[in-house]
């Protein structure tokens, strides 16, 4: 058995002991599944594969890929214009760092995936949203890219069938919100980074106004093994009602932060405990932020937890990104929430007034309770903004709504904290911290 | 103008399939299913805040300010928040706009807004109209909690319009909606992100785009001025307004006229669903303070023996100047309204009237009266230009001779977009998803001018030539759609044209006076008529110079501008109304007719050459100071009201000329008042003008329209430097309207007879809708103006054999060939009198072909020549869309000849220094 059939995604890293150049790739049997989906599967049979292997996104939302790549209009439905198939590589999400590994180190499993994907939905043209600041990534994927047109698996008539595929980069201006796959089409198409209003989706108008679909790097990762091993090895991957396997991370003050390929719906406690090397001594876990610096905090009870999307959903966070952040107790969460909240705040498109005016007000409040200023009434503008701008359908799109579940979680679970903050006029870690130096 | 309540029941009838009621607070209202419901709440007359939302422009959900609770059906009393603005109306939808959650939220949206919102409304232009001031008190943030400090932002100068204060910005996006989508401006932005966005240029420097001035009514507060308003402003409830119509083009856009202190203050757009809707271009906005000008005629003179003008008792001059009527040929202008022009012709008799046009511009009026009248065309509105699929200009550069045609022409070029956005279930008022999905699909447009235009940005494809090339290819666009008719069906331009006309179901051609070429106007006829069929009617506009040019060839006179001029030139006496003749016909001719032997009276609101050389001058009102009546160019009589009574000796001048007949016993040109004249009017001439409604047309009728608001202030004080005692308040008994703050301005009154919009909780110019049977719609009194005569709408049946002289494309033989060439700033008489015009007219101008140039050679912003006219310097505009061989002599401009010529040789001025650029910096001027 082959360390691949346990860790699809990153097997073949661990194998080769670095980058996997194609070489390598298809010694490991690389692109042996995009050429059996192009010669053998009919498009509508990759979706269905797709869709029965039940893969959900990888992004942080969690939505069934076949099923999104069903709402591309195809056949009689289609009008025969172009479609575009978009890799969202712009990780921006504080914590994580999954997609940055994958693209660095195994670009060709995500050319593969796009491959399978865009002769899915039958796109001819596909791009690489890439974060800006990832240099070595992008070389990597781009020499990958120059490697593989070089052998025909892009370009035209791939693997001598009669479907072309044209594969460009491009690198992100850089901000958090191009993340958001229609804000990330606006950027594409040159415009101002801001989200679009859905309907319409981007399967039936994204990019330049043309049937559009929108995946994250690692969810296309899944998609070769998918089609090379069958859809029953792929959900039996997951522990939980969830398929495949999931890059998991954990920052922070454990003996060994890192990276792991897992069976999805591993507990946090054993990514934490196992994998991280658990935590560094002297320090005591207080809260953690399960998939980025979007989601809720979770606690000490939720450590026996799932990390799927609906164990994690339910217990009122987001699976997200599945890269933790840990906050210990040495840490203040007044701020800690309140540097969570200068990010968001940053890196707000400007669209609309509640992220817009708001978070910099949160951010503001935030700063004067931690520095002393803090008034007894600010608790309760906390708790209104969070209300306000927290309910999704109130602010235009979904960054505030991510801004704020850190901060009504932390109002919950560490609200004495904040109060002895307003209380005393001072952060009572920094003196700890003073004192302990 | 009178309004049938017919005519606006018959536009806002809606078909009842597609009505579905909804509930607001448990109230059942229609409206259209599908529509947003920010405007159908609106349209109920319900008040609900809103920023970002306009409705010209659609939604685009960026203010969060239009919250209402949604509920799931009957039985859910928890409802959810949501946007107005982004939701559509369906049936039984039921909201509510009153929900305690959703008035927190909206309270809490003000809040946020006002983190950054400066608190300098009492020294903001905008404090008193401020659409933010408004929706603050509507929401009640009042008390501040937001304790940081405030946002501050380096301003631009902008120009000579529009004054820039970004702190007061709320970040709605609409001056870039506007600017930019709607309007195609391509150098105002907005720039930066997260809550540092800055609307403005990448550097400081005039706004390009000539729709500018809007940005002023369509920022919500304060962030874009009216420049030439701030440098003096005045307080909407301390103006004095009235309804008037724009004189800058033949367009005829309602315009709202505010004064204060004896000056016209500013021009706001006033709404009519059928012409301008929300929107004026700037040399209307900013073209008017010409009123104020130094430069204008005050009092009654007669020259003296050293040739300066002798003020006497006004009286005394009529009485000297009525000696010299006998045989006296009168000659009007299409820049006086009908009233004036009508009673001159009775004055001087038929046979001796001429309509002041030019020779060829009266030739090409009446041809143009005779297709509109017999054609069988649509002549469409200038709102109704927004439905066109598919549009060819031909030899009218529209952005410089009646820009707001221009801007509606850009929105029906977008019009297959919505078409789109029906295909892809996109609503249309989506507008960020309507032109995300649509890109740049356009529908066809094709432009034969011989230059570049200002909407060469959106066509399909242009096409350049002299006038004569371009009239041939129009003849030639008919043969390929229509064998019958005259014209080489070779021209791969023409094919293409002539292909896209005939898949539209709703074209459209636009051509005017403007080349002054008969065969242009002809060869538009031709497209038109080749066009029908049993399903289609083409849409034909003709574009025409003045904003009675309409007007003036309707009254008809019999003498030809030559004739005129050949008739004084053999010592006849002249009465010349509001015409400088220099304008209309070469020097030489108009100086040998001013010469001689015959006394010549003048009347004129700003001294001109004309004025100058006559033996006896009257101050004329301006449109701001009279009520009176302008025919624009679709045959629209509108009228437009005194807006304040004018100072020293200045009166219409039909009020002269009934001085002048009464004093020389002329007791058919003796009329005592308006009412009386427009009587004669209709009874004398082919205008109908309505009745001058003396009520309002509400249900309040005996009480008057105000002309000042309800908060007028400095009544008994504000002429104290005068006199202590308080004037006796002027009484109109003209109109409806009143020289006073007493009396109601209603909602429903006749929608000719609005003086301001402004309702209670609604200071701001977004009050409209408020006047309007539902947002969007005509006023609930009706939209102003009656269309003029009755147009066959058969036309001829053997179309195709009328206009047969086909021009054949010319040379120039080594000289150029002259065509004529506008600027929007510059080639205007009057607008090129006020002060933030002329800041950014050019100066006299040629466009040349870069190939052209360098033969004579001349490079950019070089002086050139003719021989014949050394002392005229014209400055080089390169222009690559210019044909080789032609030239564009800019038109209209005070200190240059009219030219007649059709060829010209022209030669560099070495010693020539160019206009300076950018705009004199003048902060305070009069």
């Amino acid at each position: 058995m082959s360390i691949q059939d346990t860790k699809p995604l990153t097997g073949r890293i661990e194998e080769v002991g670095g980058v996997v150049e194609l070489g390598a790739y298809q010694e490991g049997g690389g692109y042996a599944a995009a050429r059996t989906a192009l010669t053998t599967m009919t498009p509508d049979e990759v979706i269905e594969t797709v869709k029965d292997a039940n893969l959900c996104g990888r992004g942080g939302a969690g939505f069934p890929t076949g099923v999104k790549w069903g709402f591309v209009p195809q056949g009689d439905a289609h009008d025969g214009g172009v479609k575009y198939l978009v890799c969202n590589g712009d990780e921006m999400e504080p914590g994580t760092f999954k997609d940055r590994y994958l693209i660095t180190y195994n670009p060709h499993i995500l050319i593969e995936g796009m491959i399978i994907g865009a002769y899915a939905i039958g796109a001819e043209k596909a791009f690489v949203f890439l974060r800006g600041e990832y240099h070595e990534p992008k070389r990597n994927l781009a020499k990958a890219i120059a490697d593989a047109e070089a052998k025909g698996f892009l370009g035209e008539r791939i693997f001598g069938t009669d479907f072309n595929l044209d594969l460009r980069i491009h690198s992100s201006g850089g901000r958090y919100i191009c993340g958001e796959e229609t804000a990330l089409l606006n950027a594409l198409e040159g415009k101002r980074a801001q989200p679009r209003t859905k309907p319409p989706f981007p399967p039936a108008s994204g990019a330049w106004g043309r049937p559009t679909i929108v995946n994250n790097v690692e969810t296309f990762c899944n998609v070769p093994a998918i089609i090379s091993k069958g859809i029953n090895w792929y959900r039996d991957l997951g522990l939980t009602e969830d398929s495949g396997t999931k890059l998991y991370g954990v920052s922070g003050r454990v003996k060994n932060p890192g990276l792991w390929e897992l069976p999805i719906g591993t507990t946090i406690r054993e990514i934490i405990d196992e994998h991280g090397g658990g935590m560094q001594d002297g320090f005591k876990l207080r809260g953690l932020l399960p998939g980025g610096a979007s989601t809720d905090f979770l606690v000490e009870e939720h450590l026996d937890l799932a990390m799927d999307f609906n164990t994690i959903r339910n217990a009122g966070s987001r699976m997200g990104t599945g890269t933790m952040i840990l906050m210990d107790d040495s840490i203040c969460p007044v701020d800690m929430s309140r540097n969570l909240q200068h990010f968001f705040a940053q890196e707000s498109c400007g669209f609309c007034t509640p992220c817009r005016e708001g978070l910099p007000w949160i951010e503001q409040l935030l700063l004067d309770i931690e520095e002393g200023r803090g008034q007894p009434e600010d608790l309760e503008i906390l708790d209104k903004n969070a209300q306000f701008i927290g309910a999704p359908g109130n602010t235009f799109c979904l960054h505030a709504t991510g801004a704020i579940e850190p901060l009504q979680s932390a109002l919950k679970y560490f609200r004495e904290d904040f109060e002895q903050h307003i209380r005393e006029k001072r952060c009572p870690y920094r003196e700890r911290s003073a004192n302990h130096g | 103008m009178n309004n049938t309540s017919e005519k606006s029941d018959v536009l806002t009838a809606k078909d009842p399939l597609t009505m579905a009621k909804f509930y607001v607070d448990g109230i059942a209202y229609e409206a259209e299913a599908g529509e947003n419901l920010l405007h159908a709440v609106l349209s109920q007359s319900l008040d609900l805040p809103y920023f970002c939302w306009h409705p010209a422009m659609g939604s685009i959900g960026a203010c969060r300010q239009c919250a209402i609770i949604q509920y799931a059906d009957e039985e859910d009393t928890r409802g959810r928040l949501t946007m107005a603005c982004m939701t559509p109306v369906a049936d039984d939808l039921r909201i509510s706009v009153s929900a305690p959650q959703a008035k927190e939220f909206r309270s809490g949206v003000i809040e946020w807004l006002m983190e950054n919102h400066p608190h300098d409304c009492p020294v903001c232009e905008e404090g008193g109209e401020c659409h933010l001031q408004d929706m603050t008190v509507m929401t009640g943030h009042s008390m501040r909690r937001y304790r940081n400090q405030k946002r501050t932002w380096r301003n631009q100068d902008l120009g000579p319009f529009i004054g820039h204060e970004m702190n007061r910005c709320i970040t709605c996006y609409r001056c870039v909606r506007f600017y930019g989508d709607y309007a195609g401006g391509t150098d105002l932005a907005a720039l930066g992100s997260k809550s540092h966005v800055y609307f403005g240029r990448v550097t400081d420097g005039t706004l390009e785009s000539e729709f500018s001035g809007n940005l002023v009514e369509v920022c919500p507060t304060g962030v874009f001025t009216d420049k030439p308003f701030a440098k003096h402003y005045t307080r909407k409830w301390d103006l004095q307004s009235a309804p008037s119509i724009c004189p800058g083009c033949s367009v005829g856009c309602n315009t709202f006229a505010s004064e204060r202190y004896g000056l016209l203050k500013r021009l706001h757009n006033r709404y009519n669903g059928e012409v301008n809707r929300y929107f004026l271009c700037d040399r209307g906005r900013f073209g008017s303070h010409y009123v104020n000008s130094q430069n204008r005629i005050r009092f009654a003179g007669n020259k003296a023996a050293d040739g300066s003008y002798e003020y006497g008792h006004s009286a005394v001059v009529v009485d000297a100047a009525a000696q010299h009527l006998e045989g006296a040929i009168g000659i009007g202008s299409p820049r006086a309204s009908v009233e004036t022009n009508f009673a001159l012709k009775q004055l001087v008799g038929a046979e001796n009237f001429c309509t002041g046009m030019s020779d060829v511009d009266e030739d090409l009026l009446n041809e143009i009266l005779t297709i509109r009248n017999h054609g069988g065309f649509h002549s469409p509105t200038p709102a109704e230009i927004e439905d066109a699929d598919a549009i060819l200009i031909l030899g009218e550069d529209v952005s410089n001779t009646a820009a707001r045609i221009a801007l509606a022409v850009r929105q029906a070029v977008r019009g297959v977009s919505f078409d789109m956005a029906d295909t892809a279930n996109i609503p249309q008022w989506q507008d960020a998803g309507v032109r995300g999905h649509a890109q740049h699909a356009h529908n066809p447009l094709f432009i034969a001018v011989n230059s570049s235009t200002r909407l060469d940005d959106i066509a399909t494809a242009s096409c350049n030539g002299s006038t004569k090339t371009l009239a041939n290819i129009g003849f030639n666009i008919a043969a390929h759609i229509d064998g019958n008719f005259a014209g080489e069906a070779e021209s791969e331009f023409a094919k293409t044209v002539a292909e896209a006309l005939k898949s539209a179901k709703n074209p459209l051609i636009i051509s005017g006076i403007g080349s002054q070429s008969k065969e242009l106007v002809q060869a538009a006829a031709n497209i038109a008529w080749s066009l029908r069929d049993q399903d289609r009617v083409a849409s034909l506009l003709y574009v025409l110079r003045e904003a009675n040019s309409m007007g003036a060839a309707l009254v008809g006179g019999n003498l030809s501008m030559s004739d005129a001029l050949t008739k004084m030139q053999q010592g006849a006496n002249a009465i010349i109304v509001e015409n400088d003749l220099y304008r209309r016909a070469d020097a030489d001719t108009v100086d040998g007719a001013l010469e001689g032997t015959g006394s010549i009276l003048s009347l004129d609101s700003l001294s001109n050459r004309t004025a100058e050389k006559s033996d006896f001058a009257f101050p004329a009102a301006t449109y701001a100071e009279q009520t009176g009546t302008f025919v624009n160019l679709e045959g629209r009589a509108q009228r437009f009201f005194q807006v304040f009574q004018p100072a020293d000796e200045i009166k219409p001048s039909w009020k002269w000329i009934a001085d002048l007949a009464a004093s020389n016993a002329r007791p058919e040109a003796t009329w005592v008042s308006l009412e009386e004249l427009s009587a004669a009017v209709n009874e004398g001439s082919s205008i109908e003008l309505a009745e001058i409604q003396t009520d309002n047309g509400s249900d309040h009728e005996e009480i008057s329209v105000p002309r000042q608001t309800h908060r007028y202030s400095g009544r008994t004080a504000m002429h104290a430097d005068q006199s202590v005692h308080e004037p006796k308040t002027a009484i109109d008994p003209e109109t409806p309207l009143s020289y006073s703050m007493e009396g109601i301005n209603q909602e429903d009154q006749d929608g000719a007879t609005i003086p301001y919009v402004w309702t209670p909780g609604w200071n701001s110019n977004q009050s409209v809708f408020k006047f309007q049977a539902e947002v969007g719609g005509p006023l609930k009194g009706g939209d102003p103006g009656t269309l003029l005569g009755t147009i066959d709408t058969e036309g001829p049946a053997d179309a195709h054999e009328l206009f047969r002289s086909v021009p054949a494309p010319e040379s120039g033989n080594g000289q150029l060939m002259a065509s004529v060439s506008y600027h929007i700033f510059g080639s205007e008489e009057l607008s090129s009198s006020s002060w933030p015009v002329a800041q950014r007219s050019t100066g006299p101008f040629v466009r040349l072909h870069s190939v052209d140039a360098e033969k004579l050679g001349a490079e950019s912003g070089n002086g050139v020549f003719s021989p014949e006219q050394p002392d005229q310097k014209y400055e080089v505009v390169l222009d690559d869309n210019v044909a080789p061989g032609t030239v564009g002599i800019g038109f209209g401009f005070a200190t240059h000849d009219y030219l007649t010529q059709t060829q010209i040789t022209l030669q560099v001025d070495p010693e020539f220094q160019p206009r300076p650029t950018g705009e004199d910096r003048i902060l305070a001027k009069d």
